[in-house]
């Protein structure tokens, strides 16, 4: 493969006649079982396009030319695992990512929650907690937050660590507060921070009933029963197989009429769980665990 | 003739919502590849797109989903604030960070479908006001594969074709009209290797 991004056009090099996708294949599967088996972190299961482009950024970022170069640096330099967990594992998202979902979130979750005398929450695959803290406020200012408890996990634990700081890049606050006022926000967006050197330090009491943990969803059991999982976009980089294992999980993680809510461009529709919920609300993708 | 056509996928920005109208709208009902869209949207955009470009055309038109399958007689659009990559049958989205400010980027989809598809992908650059897509173009045809580009001057705005033009100096570039029947007799001249196409 080519240079991704970074290739002039004209600089092209005619490579058709030397890349070989079969032999790519094989390369990528051979660097997963390795890292799998000799770091413990299974990408066997993702989804290959994404984990491809992912690994070829983290190719050209070294200066290396191929699949097989770079596994053995992964493989005898550690500090390079570490680079290639982050370049896998880390999703990006916003506060209030999908305004129209906390609205929707508002409108048909939360009446059901205010039924229960104690809420449990499962942020799956949390990365740097911008989602978890949107929840956390949503919750304060529908006043469910006190009775709530919010298990926030990730496999990566660089971003669980910024997770847990709430601190957020200053320079995206204007797109947050846009967001949480999309979102239906109820007071000023920046009654939730203070501004500190060049970061947003979030309210502390945001995380009091926040538990930030690792959690491999890949590799993982269950560990408690939950009336809502919220799982965005995380999903995206599984294959289908592994997409089908993770929402056995979920099933089984549910309470019965617990909620599950995935991305908006999200599907149960190729897992063997669709007959098992009810839509809430489709476009958002909420739905209720029914049977 | 090359290997025979498994995708096309085109690429979009300013002006696009006409430009797709018209391409899409000119394919026969039974085209035989799928065709993937990557058209520069707001991040909050919905599937207004997917609606209003199934009012035109007789193809069945999806707003992608996480690992959509890739079927013939189907066009699908890339969803706002997502990269869509082409895989084996199938699309899978990213929420990865934007390519040149842009997510969905037409460059990340062009070089997932050459990668996957290499000469049986046909890339198409249609108007824009950005030089997006002239780099995942070069990718196909590095790969063996095909580019088509809206001449410059039947686009609405010329940069994105123009910028192409320059990367792909090889490519077919046609005003706007010609570039449905095109592409019908790329793909039907392939396909008519394994069997032949009803009329």
């Amino acid at each position: 493969m080519a240079l991704q991004i970074a290739a002039t056009p004209a600089a092209s090099e005619g490579d058709g006649s030397t890349y070989d996708p079969d032999l790519e294949r094989i390369e990528i599967s051979l660097l997963l079982e390795g890292v799998y088996r000799h770091y413990g972190f299974d990408f066997r299961s993702y989804a290959f396009a994404s984990i491809r482009r992912r690994l070829w950024k983290r190719i050209e970022a070294e200066g290396l030319a191929t699949i097989s170069e770079l596994q053995a640096h992964i493989l005898h330099d550690p500090p390079m695992m570490e680079k290639l967990l982050l370049d896998l594992s880390i999703n990006v998202t916003a506060m209030f990512r999908d305004p129209s979902f906390y609205r929707a979130f508002r409108e048909h979750v939360i009446p059901l929650l205010r039924t229960y005398p104690f809420i449990r929450l499962w942020h799956a695959g949390c990365a740097t907690g911008e989602e978890v803290y949107s929840m956390a406020i949503l919750l304060q200012e529908e006043g469910l937050y006190d009775r709530s408890r919010i298990y926030a996990t990730d496999i990566n634990e660089v971003v669980l660590r910024k997770a847990k700081e709430g601190i957020f890049p200053l320079d995206r606050m204007q797109e947050y507060t846009e967001n949480y006022i999309a979102a239906g926000g109820k007071r000023a967006f920046s009654d939730y921070y203070v501004a500190r050197y060049d970061g947003a330090l979030f309210s502390p009491g945001l995380t009091k009933n926040v538990v930030f943990s690792l959690h491999n969803l890949v590799t993982d059991r269950s560990f408690a029963e939950f009336n809502v999982i919220l799982c965005r976009n995380v999903m995206i980089y599984f294959d289908k197989a592994l997409q089908g294992k993770v929402h056995g999980l979920f099933y089984e993680s549910l309470a019965q009429f617990g909620i599950l809510v995935l991305g908006s461009k999200e599907s149960l529709r190729f897992s063997s769980c669709e007959d098992k919920y009810d839509q809430i609300n489709g476009p958002e993708k909420i739905f209720r665990k029914a049977r | 003739m090359t290997a025979s056509a498994s995708i096309i996928v085109v690429g979009a920005s300013w002006g696009g919502l006409a430009a797709l109208s018209r391409l899409l709208g000119s394919l026969p009902d039974d085209f035989g590849v799928p065709v993937a869209v990557v058209q520069h949207r707001s991040k909050n955009a919905d599937a207004l797109l997917a609606s209003l470009l199934q009012d035109v055309t007789g193809l069945r038109v999806v707003d992608v989903e996480d690992k959509e399958a890739l079927e013939p007689r189907s066009v699908y659009i890339a969803p706002a604030n997502y990269h869509m990559l082409v895989d084996w049958g199938h699309l899978t989205l990213t929420t990865d960070p934007l390519v040149r400010f842009s997510r969905p980027s037409i460059d990340v989809t062009f070089m997932s479908a050459a990668d996957t598809y290499m000469t049986s992908t046909i890339g198409v650059v249609l108007t824009g006001a950005n030089d997006d897509g002239s780099r995942g173009l070069r990718h196909i045809v590095n790969r063996g594969g095909r580019a088509v580009i809206q001449s410059p001057e039947s686009a609405e705005s010329r940069t994105m074709p123009e910028a192409a033009r320059i990367a792909v100096p090889e490519a077919d570039v046609l005003p706007l009209d010609e570039i449905a029947a095109h592409l019908t007799s790329m793909v039907s001249a392939a396909q008519a290797k394994p069997h032949v196409r009803a009329v």
